[in-house]
C-alpha cells in the first residue's frame, strides 16, 4: 500500500469509533474540487452505481512511465460518507503510480475501522469505488 | 408536558394531525421546554455537516438496530439511548431527516414500538428546512442526561413477522412500497444501489405496488389527505378498517407508508413487515410472484410453512 494511504489507515486505526466518524467527516470536507476541465464537462466522470449516494470519478494514467495516476471525484455535500471514503482515496492514492494503487488490497475500506459503524451496503459502496478506479487504471494501461 | 400541536389547516384534514409539524412551527418552537428535535438519516454523516440547532441525532444502524441479532435494541437498550441523547418519556420528540424522511419515520415507528407517545415528524424534512435557508449548526448540544424508563417493545401492533405475514396472506392487503423493478423482480435491490443480495426476486403474493415516495410531493412534504386516498383507497383498493401489512427491503421505506396509513389516513390496522424482501426474498418455501400483476395469495401457503 502506498505510504500515504497505509499512513491514513493508520491515523483511523488509532482513534475510537467517534473519533474514526470525526475524522472522516474532515476528509468529506477536505474533498478537492474538479479541475474546471471535469467540472464543466461531467459526461467526462464515470458514475459507481454501486454507492448509495451519486458517486462520479475519473482517472487519468500518464502515458510515460511510471504511469502516474490522477484521481477526480464529484458527490454531493448530502453525501458526507461517501464524500469522506473518495478524499481518503484521493489523499492517499493521487498521483501515485499506477502498479502502486493496483497493488492495493480490494478490501481496504474495510481496514479503516468503520465496518462496525457504517452499514454493510454502504462498505460495499466503497469497495466498489476502489474496483472501479482500478478497472479505469487497467483499462487505461490496455489502450 | 407535550407541546401544543401545530394548527396548520393543510394538517387538519388528515386523521392525526398532531403527527406532524410544519418548518415554521419548528423554527418557532425551537428550544421549547419538554422538545426534543431528532435528526436520523442514511448517511451517518449527515447530521455532523450541518442540523436544526439543538437537534440530536440518532443513527438508525449503531443505535436503534441490535448489534447483533437481527432486531431492534430492547427495552433496557432503548432506555439507555433515550438517556443519553437527554429524552424523558413525557417529551415530545420531532423526527426529520433526509430523503422525505425516509429514515425520520423509520426512527418514529421504533419509538412508537417502545409507546414513545408524543413523537412527531417534521413535514418535509431536512430537505425543506434547507430550502427555505434555515438555520443549520455543526454544534452539538449538551443536553443533560434524562431519566428513560425501560419499557418492552410492543411488536405485537404495528410491527408484522415472516409468520405473522404467512397467516396475513388471503386475509388481508399488503402494500409493497419498493420501485416497480422490485415488484416485479426484474430487481433484487432498489435502483442506484448495491446488490442486496435476496436469491428471489418478485413480491408477496397478492401486494399491491405504491411506492413509498408517491406519498411525497417535490419538496419532500406529505401529499394532502385527498390525495393519499386517491392512491391507498382508489389505486391499490384498501378500504378503510382494513388490517394492512407494508412492506419493502429491510422495513424503511415501508414505515413511511405506515405512517401514512396509520396518521395521515387514520387505518388502525397497519403493521410493518421489517423482515421485507431480505426476508421473504431468501426464505425457504414461501410463495412469491414474479411479474407486474399481485397475483393470488395461495391458500396453501398458511398450512404448508
Amino acid at each position: 500500500m502506498p505510504a500515504e494511504l497505509a499512513e491514513i489507515v493508520d491515523d483511523f486505526n488509532a482513534l475510537t469509533e467517534a473519533e474514526r466518524l470525526e475524522l472522516l467527516l474532515e476528509f468529506s470536507d477536505a474533498l478537492p474540487e474538479l479541475p474546471e476541465r471535469f467540472a464543466d464537462h461531467p459526461e467526462l466522470l464515470e458514475q459507481v452505481v454501486e454507492c448509495q449516494t451519486p458517486l462520479f470519478l475519473t482517472v487519468e494514467v500518464e502515458e510515460s512511465e511510471p504511469r502516474t495516476v490522477g484521481l477526480y471525484f464529484s458527490a454531493p455535500p448530502e453525501a458526507p460518507t461517501t464524500r469522506g471514503f473518495a478524499s481518503v482515496l484521493a489523499e492517499g492514492l493521487n498521483g501515485r503510480p499506477a502498479a502502486e494503487i493496483l497493488a492495493v488490497p480490494d478490501d481496504m475500506p474495510n481496514q479503516l475501522g468503520l465496518t462496525r459503524a457504517i452499514t454493510p451496503l454502504r462498505m460495499r459502496g466503497m469497495t466498489a469505488m476502489l474496483g472501479r478506479i482500478k478497472r479505469k487504471i487497467n483499462e487505461a494501461l490496455a489502450a | 408536558m407535550p407541546v401544543a400541536a401545530d394548527a396548520n389547516e393543510k394538517f387538519s384534514a388528515y386523521a392525526h394531525p398532531e403527527r406532524l409539524v410544519s418548518t415554521e412551527w419548528l423554527a418557532e418552537n425551537l428550544g421549547a421546554d419538554s422538545l426534543v428535535v431528532v435528526e436520523s438519516d442514511e448517511d451517518i454523516l449527515l447530521y455532523d455537516t450541518g442540523h436544526i440547532p439543538g437537534s440530536v441525532k440518532v443513527d438508525w444502524h449503531t443505535e436503534l438496530n441490535d448489534e447483533v441479532t437481527r432486531d431492534y435494541v430492547d427495552g433496557a437498550g432503548f432506555a439507555a439511548l433515550m438517556s443519553a441523547k437527554g429524552i424523558s418519556r413525557d417529551d415530545t420528540v420531532v423526527i426529520y431527516g433526509d430523503k422525505s424522511n425516509w429514515w425520520a419515520a423509520y426512527a418514529l415507528w421504533v419509538f412508537t414500538l417502545f409507546g414513545h407517545e408524543d413523537v412527531r415528524l417534521l413535514d418535509g424534512g431536512r430537505d425543506k428546512w434547507i430550502a427555505e435557508d434555515r438555520e443549520l449548526t455543526r454544534e452539538k448540544p449538551e443536553r443533560t442526561a434524562a431519566d428513560y424508563p425501560v419499557v418492552e417493545r410492543d411488536d405485537s401492533v404495528i410491527r408484522a413477522y415472516k409468520d405473522d405475514v404467512l397467516a396475513h396472506l388471503g386475509n388481508g392487503p399488503l402494500i409493497d412500497v419498493r420501485s416497480p423493478e422490485e415488484y416485479s423482480g426484474e430487481r433484487t435491490h432498489m435502483p442506484a444501489y448495491p446488490e442486496e443480495g435476496a436469491l428471489r426476486g418478485g413480491h408477496i403474493p397478492s401486494a399491491a405496488s405504491v411506492p413509498w415516495a408517491r406519498a411525497a410531493e417535490e419538496d419532500g412534504t406529505f401529499k394532502q389527505r385527498d390525495a393519499l386516498e386517491g392512491i391507498y383507497l382508489g389505486e391499490a383498493g384498501l378500504a378503510p378498517g382494513d388490517d394492512v401489512v407494508a412492506y419493502c427491503r429491510i422495513g424503511e421505506r415501508s414505515s413511511h407508508t405506515w405512517f401514512v396509513l396509520e396518521h395521515l389516513l387514520g387505518f388502525e390496522n397497519v403493521r410493518n413487515y421489517d423482515g421485507s424482501w431480505t426476508e421473504w426474498g431468501n426464505a425457504v418455501r414461501v410463495p412469491i410472484v414474479k411479474g407486474t400483476e399481485p397475483g393470488e395469495a395461495p391458500g396453501a401457503a398458511k398450512a404448508g410453512a
